[in-house]
């Protein structure tokens, strides 16, 4: 039986609902481990009737802050632009995850249920393609602010973005070669089978090269510091200057949707997704030969859990990664994407098809 | 030396930039992890004089002063309770930011004492607490060692500070660092503030 409008909608909800409370908390993440990382302690003030909750209420003061700020608008500005672009940026930022895959499948009575939003065939394309997007709700911000600092903010964002982007669709095509389809799904369940019957044949052991080239560019498209030239707040502020409000706001929570986004890509592609080692849709399957049975809904708990467990991991990466890295000046970002990354990705790419062909 | 000379020259190693990141990361991960397991430590009771992070939570811990610390200003009593002060205008007359102002009085009874303030004000607002009307009193009679560094007003007015006020106060030995008989600190301990 196929899926009906309502498990699909279930789904949707499911996974805005998960998506949206990891940019939340990523707020609290980021001034606790930046705090705890310097051994500092971090914002802890925030409290209803004295409870604290290790400043977990900041998130909350913060929302009740931006949406009670008066949401400005300068007197030049292209108003139906400026009103809309925050919107489009965080949209673009959301509709990404329709393709990940948070589990296999699960049976529901005899309803099979693909834990997926949208079993697009051609799902590493449509990440390309929203990816490609979301520099335009950047660049229709910045230009629609009619303020220069925010739009050599726009310019250094579309600059940035578009070089990135080569590099990002380039380091993954040796993944791609490899898994030899492009359907995210599919990729995930090829990470599943076992290398010399032992290893689980996850997308990092295969493109070690390529998960780096692919790390790196995704921090840069989350435009966060060390790749932070869009936002400048030392020296221009960036694209959403004339913002206030819950129009940064939205801003502010695209930066932490895409990093929660990369961190998803990077998992599907080079970690393999939902999968646990050594667990198939029966069960446990040791490569020593013992067996252990689970029903299909412990099965799908668990890949739900490592999925889950794997994006928290590389959301804690990023985080420190953020607050250890100096930030690159805008024309060593450059040189970095046009000068290292793409080559390395093109050499990457052909030792990749050298190496499967010796192999086949 | 020059400061480009200290290091050399970038090695490819360092050029490749991949291990000087891991290096940095390794270092922060450090930091985080050693500081984590000191909070949950603590947060379970488990070791808990060992403190994860060097933040002083301020209101409700405050931080011993240094007895050199120059704090806000009070003026010293004789024996009888009159003030030490002698009007001469010394401390009024080396104050850099012009925020002393003393009205002196003259006294008839005593032959000792010549001139006694009438009014003695300081406009906190004004003082850069450089401690320069400590060291020009000849008479011991302004002191810069309450302890009170929490100065402050919701009206300019409020910042000045009178005579009478100022002879009140007394030197909060609570807030200063303990010492032993041969200068050595005895206990730095943060100070646990009752809050109201």
């Amino acid at each position: 039986m196929t899926e009906g409008v309502g498990t699909i909608l279930a789904k949707l909800a499911f996974v805005l609902v998960f998506v949206l409370n990891f940019g939340a908390v990523l707020t609290w993440v980021e001034r606790k481990q930046s705090a705890v990382m310097q051994d500092r302690i971090g914002a802890n003030r925030a409290s209803i009737f004295g409870v604290r909750l290790l400043g977990l209420l900041h998130a909350l003061a913060d929302a009740v802050k931006m949406f009670t700020k008066e949401s400005f608008t300068p007197d030049n500005a292209e108003k139906g632009l400026f009103k809309i672009a925050p919107a489009i940026s965080v949209f673009f930022a959301l509709v990404g995850f329709a393709v990940i895959p948070f589990g296999d499948k699960l049976l529901l009575g005899d309803t099979v249920i693909n834990l997926q939003i949208a079993p697009l065939n051609v799902g590493v394309l449509y990440l390309f393609a929203v990816a490609g997007m979301a520099v335009y709700g950047v660049v229709l911000g910045a230009w629609a602010s009619r303020n220069n600092y925010a739009l050599l903010g726009g310019l250094r964002a579309s600059a940035q973005m578009i070089s990135y982007e080569v590099a990002l669709g380039v380091s993954i095509f040796g993944c791609i070669m490899i898994y030899q389809t492009v359907d995210l799904q599919e990729i995930v369940r090829w990470q599943g089978h076992l290398l010399g019957g032992w290893l689980p044949a996850w997308g990092v052991l295969l493109q070690p090269v390529g998960f780096i080239l692919f790390l790196t560019v995704g921090i840069a498209e989350t435009k966060r510091i060390p790749f932070d030239a869009p936002e400048g707040e030392s020296e221009i502020i960036g694209y959403f200057l004339e913002y206030s409000g819950m129009g940064f706001g939205m801003y502010f929570l695209t930066d932490f949707i895409e990093t929660v986004m990369v961190s998803a890509i990077t998992v599907t592609l080079f970690f393999g997704g939902w999968q646990v080692p050594y667990l198939m849709a029966d069960g446990f399957h040791f490569p020593w030969g013992s067996t252990a049975a689970l029903s299909n809904w412990a099965v799908t708990l668990l890949q739900f859990i490592s999925f889950t467990l794997k994006v928290m991991f590389f959301l804690w990466l990023q985080m420190t990664i953020r607050w250890t890295l100096p930030r690159f000046r805008y024309d060593q970002i450059m040189r970095l994407g046009w000068k290292y990354l793409l080559p390395i990705s093109l050499v990457n790419i052909l030792l990749t098809g050298f190496i499967i062909l010796l192999v086949k | 030396m020059n400061v480009h000379d200290k290091y050399g020259p970038l090695t490819f190693w360092e050029k490749c930039y991949l291990a000087p990141i891991m290096g940095g990361l390794w270092l922060t991960s450090e930091h985080f992890f050693r500081n984590l397991g000191r909070h949950i430590l603590r947060a379970v009771g488990i070791k808990s004089r060992i403190m994860g992070a060097v933040t002083i939570q301020y209101p409700e811990f405050l931080r011993p002063l240094f007895p050199r610390l120059r704090t806000m200003h009070r003026l010293t009593q004789r024996e009888d309770g009159t003030p030490r002060c002698v009007a001469c205008m010394m401390c009024e007359t080396i104050c850099p930011a012009k925020c002393i102002y003393i009205i002196a009085d003259e006294k008839l009874e005593n032959s000792q004492i010549e001139k006694v303030p009438e009014s003695f004000d300081i406009d906190l607002g004004l003082c850069i607490f450089c401690g320069y009307c400590v060291e020009a009193c000849p008479e011991d009679a302004i002191r810069m060692d309450t302890g009170i560094l929490e100065l402050s007003n919701l009206s300019r007015n409020g910042m000045m500070l009178d005579m009478r006020t100022m002879l009140a106060l007394q030197p909060n030995q609570d807030r200063y660092v303990k010492y032993d008989q041969n200068g050595d600190i005895v206990s730095s301990e943060y100070i646990k503030q009752p809050l109201d």
